[in-house]
């Protein structure tokens, strides 16, 4: 194919399989970028637009919804209202029954952070061809990773679980907890926001996970070393990068606002 | 392939070199401090009246932060201006979109409220 296209001379061998050269034959890149990071960076463009689209939804439900008058200390959960997000997350494991504002998704935050400049980290060692290196950053990259989905998991075994005090419905009995019909924080569309936004960003975290966990093993194999360099680190930390990016607005919009 | 990839660090058997990561930690610094600041505020500004004024605090710390995650970690501040374009024009587009259904959703708020009175 390759000859058929180019405009070289022909006294030149030419092989199907040699890199094109020419301006407009694929010879020029102009974004500087591999072909996998730039379709790295196109998917993640694509993601960005799903979660903006939840985010966006959250904003516009919660727009739909009345807010509570008056100050925070005499909130309480209803129906009518959507509820203070601080009221809701005050919980913290082995802490039972005391009242701690977003500490726990604070250190949830700081768990993603972490685990973000560890990746940095692998990259960064990528770079230099040090192996060694590169499998302890990952290493501690997986640990953050597992270490924020158990907190997840327990966020969410928290939140469906409710306090014990629950909610009287209209029909007079007591909702505890959520599900995706009712619950006891507010109207039915924040528990159905909750499990929709962070679940979406959960499994993110899982696939990121499960591709650290085999890049892991391709390091330790020697399969990037052998290859000269190690772009599969990087284009992993981009994915990786990007599921912190979405945490901190799924931080800011669920959690403080 | 993309042999492109280790021109910058050409790579020679049995040498390794010193790490710098100096960058790094600088940046996770910076989204500590914006992260703790954005706790500070969170529990300082309570009073409902500020609550505007707080989420607008909020959505600018929260870009600022989202400019250090991409731009150094992600590392599209040292990439070429038209890949930096290619990212940057279509995710801005989102702000309109946040604007608009979220505008709509306070009149159907609104509108819904006042459906059955006159």
């Amino acid at each position: 194919m390759a000859h058929s296209t180019t405009l070289e001379s022909s006294s030149t061998p030419i092989y199907a399989d040699a890199p094109r050269t020419g301006t407009w034959d694929g010879g020029n890149e102009p974004f500087k970028a591999s072909y996998g990071k730039l379709m790295m960076w196109f998917f993640l463009l694509s993601d960005a637009f799903t979660f903006g689209a939840f985010l966006t939804a959250y904003g516009m439900i919660r727009h739909k919804h009345g807010v509570f008058v008056g100050t925070a200390d005499k909130f309480f959960f209803s129906t009518a209202h959507w509820p203070i997000p601080e009221k809701v997350f005050n919980g913290f494991p082995g802490l039972h029954g005391m009242d701690l504002p977003l500490a726990f998704v604070a250190l949830m935050t700081m768990i993603l952070i972490f685990s973000s400049v560890t990746m940095v980290l692998a990259v960064e060692a990528g770079h230099r061809m040090d192996k060694a290196d590169v499998q302890k950053w990952l290493l501690w990259t997986i640990l953050f990773g597992a270490m924020f989905l158990s907190s997840q998991a327990w966020e969410w075994s928290h939140f469906i679980g409710g306090s014990e005090k629950g909610l009287l419905m209209a029909d007079g009995s007591v909702m505890h907890g959520a599900n995706l019909a009712t619950n006891e924080y507010g109207p039915p569309l924040f528990a159905d926001l909750f499990f929709f936004i962070t679940g979406f960003h959960g499994t993110h975290v899982f696939s990121g996970v499960c591709l650290l966990v085999w890049c892991f093993i391709a390091t330790t194999n020697g399969t990037f070393e052998k290859r000269g360099h190690y772009e599969m680190v990087e284009k992993i930390g981009l994915y990786w990068h990007f599921v912190d990016l979405v945490w901190v607005f799924v931080f800011t919009f669920f959690y403080l606002v | 392939m993309s042999a492109h990839a280790t021109t910058e660090h050409a790579y020679v058997p049995g040498e390794i070199a010193k790490p710098n990561t100096a960058w790094i930690w600088k940046t996770f610094w910076v989204l500590v401090i914006i992260t703790a600041i954005e706790f500070a505020i969170a529990f300082a500004l309570t009073s409902p009246d500020w609550r505007t004024f707080r989420n607008s605090i909020f959505i600018v710390l929260t870009i600022l932060k989202a400019f250090f995650i991409v731009g150094e970690f992600m590392h599209l501040k040292h990439e070429v201006k038209s890949l930096i374009w290619t990212v940057l024009i279509p995710t801005s587009l989102l702000v309109w979109l946040v604007v608009a259904l979220v505008t709509e959703g306070s009149f159907i708020g609104e509108t819904l409220s006042h459906m059955f009175s006159s």
